[in-house]
């Protein structure tokens, strides 16, 4: 079980103390434990079924925990649930709304819900709505809105009352791209003002809109960071990926002059006569300068060449592998790493542009 | 509480189930007024009241089928159980609403009497003590399908067991004449009673030692009394089962008495399966 380090800064809004949950003999959630500051967006990433649904469940209080307990902004959500409650607002998996309402009976139905006073109640729709681009809507009935136009609902629902933390579960499943990008726009212009929690399986999302990432694997959580240091620490080796005319004797005989390679995969690709291969070395070494003048020398054209770095979703799919046992090297990096901080300062700034470099291209990559 | 009643009257009185639900309580009334009261001239009321009582068991289902159920199928339940209201508030709203809803019909047959006065001599307070009894009634199987409702996720299964539950109720004198009135006959039938409540505990607490302490112990208490003074089981199980007979509590209210124990006993029904119905909410969250 990882613990995190409390960080500097933001008071406490919610900790997560020892947080187990059982159903029958499944551990759904297993001793999870964190804090939440204030100001921030956090990002729960794992699998599907990897527990992430059933802890928010937890702390919005619709759960009860088998152990442990949950502290929001102060109050226990089991021993003083509404006060606790007043302080969230919750956006499940699927928007909880009526089907048969409007849209703006439903948020003036969550606003009496929420003991919004009455005055205040039509100002905060109409912000609300504008805020999530649903003022169009407002007279349309749920039942006849698309699956986007429900999740913003869904998070108008959540954000009425201007609660300090906002949680999301899933906010962008099932929406196109272009609602995507707006839906994670919206999200972290709500960063600024509340916390935020969301949770996803989709790693290029996390890491473009959250501060923080908590990686849970099995209902625990086996790693959490600023997304950057994340896929520093876990960055173990280089892919080159190449595309390589010639036969495959001619090929394995020029990589066999290149010290450098650790392993490489041999693939048919499209085009005759070609070759595809993915190079993996060691972290620091660039091969592409003596992969180019080896080919060269078999005259084997390169007709493709592309570098990569081990991109985050490598991380969060090798952290959340059944055996774990990358999440037991992450832990062992981590602790080695804030050994070594001070003398590998320079080192490590070097590899954090890198790394964002890296990013960027990925969610570049979705975006398109 | 204000907000989930507002919301759930709204919802019943824009959707078709709660106008099927009137219209089909007072179409049933209707044909027993215009059979007795019209035709016959009969002056009391109370007598088409107790004949039209088994429309609960059709109509209440229908009511309160969707009542819970449906919150948890559509998981609109997360939002009500993540929003600062209290789980009583919610049951309670819910109820309420229910309750405004069959006060529709009531309220309309509480114009029949004045109609009926128009013809001849009607005694107002038998008829209205009646009209209370079958409010009443109805409030209690109400306050039923909302627990089987909190039961299921499946409207039509929370329809059907509200049936059948509903069913054994107004039939109980007949189901209760089946069994024998000796004292071995309800020994018979308390073993196998004790037996299932005991499988029942044992499936809720997980737990098979202290689940065969409580068996034992009451099987033997049982057995000890059979054997001491089996004169005390004699019809016994006749009065078990007579706890379940909620329809012929409505009786004394159409011969015009207001009976306490009746409105207690309808009563107690409510506030019990309003308990039962939160604490089965409430157990959903701890499993």
């Amino acid at each position: 079980m990882f613990e995190p380090e409390s960080r500097e800064g933001g008071r406490k809004l919610i900790e997560v103390k020892n947080l187990v949950k059982r159903y029958g003999d499944h551990v759904a959630v297993n001793h999870l434990n964190f804090t939440v500051e204030e100001g921030q967006i956090y990002g729960f990433l794992g699998p599907n079924g990897a527990g992430k649904s059933t802890t928010m469940n937890m702390i919005t209080g619709y759960l009860a925990a088998t152990e442990g307990e949950v502290i929001i902004n102060g109050h226990n959500i089991l021993d003083d649930p509404e006060e606790a409650k007043k302080c969230i607002g919750y956006l499940p998996e699927m928007p909880p709304v009526y089907m048969d309402m409007t849209v703006l009976e439903y948020l003036k139905f969550v606003a009496e819900l929420k003991k919004i006073p009455k005055d205040k109640v039509k100002k905060q729709l109409m912000e609300v709505m504008s805020l999530v681009k649903i003022t169009d809507m407002q007279n349309r009935l749920i039942r006849n809105l698309s699956k986007g136009y429900r999740q913003r609902v869904g998070l108008a629902q959540a954000v009425i009352g201007y609660p300090p933390i906002i949680i999301l579960d899933e906010p962008t499943v099932g929406l196109d791209p272009k609602q995507i990008i707006e839906i994670r726009e919206l999200i972290k212009s709500l960063g600024k003002k509340h916390t935020v929690i969301l949770s996803s399986h989709i790693l290029s999302e996390v890491s473009a809109v959250c501060d923080y990432v908590m990686i849970i694997s099995k209902g625990e959580l086996v790693a959490s960071d600023t997304p950057e240091n994340l896929g520093k620490l876990m960055i173990g080796s280089n892919t080159v990926k190449c595309t390589v005319k010639g036969s495959r004797g001619a090929v394995i005989s020029a990589l066999n002059q290149i010290p450098e390679i650790k392993n490489v995969k041999y693939e048919d690709a499209e085009e005759k006569g070609c070759l595809r291969l993915v190079i993996t070395t060691d972290k620091s070494k660039d091969i592409r300068e003596p992969l180019f003048y080896k080919m060269a020398a078999a005259s084997c054209p390169i007709l493709a060449l592309s570098s990569s770095t081990m991109s985050l979703e490598d991380v969060f799919l090798e952290l959340t592998d059944d055996s774990g046992k990358a999440a037991r090297k992450l832990k062992k990096e981590m602790k080695k790493q804030t050994d070594e901080k001070e003398q590998d300062l320079a080192v490590t700034q070097e590899e954090t542009a890198k790394t964002d470099s890296s990013q960027n291209e990925e969610e570049g990559g979705t975006k398109k | 509480m204000k907000a989930i009643y507002k919301k759930e009257l709204k919802s019943y009185l824009t959707s078709m189930v709660g106008y099927l639900f009137i219209a089909f309580i007072l179409l049933l009334f209707g044909l027993y007024f215009t059979a007795i009261n019209v035709q016959q001239a009969y002056p009391e009321i109370g007598y088409a009241l107790g004949n039209a009582s088994f429309v609960f068991l059709i109509a209440v289902p229908i009511l309160t089928m969707k009542v819970l159920s449906e919150e948890q199928k559509n998981k609109t339940d997360q939002l009500l159980l993540t929003a600062p209201v209290r789980l009583e508030e919610i049951v309670l709203g819910k109820y309420l609403a229910l309750l405004t809803i069959f006060a529709i019909p009531v309220c309309l047959i509480c114009l029949y009497p004045l109609l009926l006065g128009t013809h001849g001599t009607v005694s107002y307070p038998m008829a209205y003590t009646s009209i209370l009894g079958f409010f009443l009634l109805g409030a209690a199987y109400i306050a039923i399908g909302v627990f089987i409702s909190s039961i299921t996720e499946s409207q039509v299964i929370a329809a059907v067991l509200s049936f059948v539950l509903l069913f054994f109720c107004y039939m109980e004198s007949p189901i209760a004449a089946f069994f024998p009135e000796s004292a071995s006959g309800s020994l018979f039938s308390f073993v196998i009673l004790i037996a299932l409540v005991c499988l029942w505990i044992g499936s809720m607490i997980k737990n098979p030692v202290v689940t065969g302490v409580i068996a034992i112990c009451a099987e033997g208490a049982l057995i000890a009394v059979y054997f001491v003074k089996s004169s005390l089981l004699e019809g016994k199980i006749q009065d078990f089962l007579g706890i379940f007979n909620i329809s012929d509590h409505l009786n004394n209210f159409i011969s015009g008495m207001v009976d306490l124990q009746g409105i207690i006993y309808f009563l107690s029904v409510i506030v019990v399966c309003i308990f039962l119905t939160i604490q089965s909410l409430q157990k959903k969250r701890w499993n």
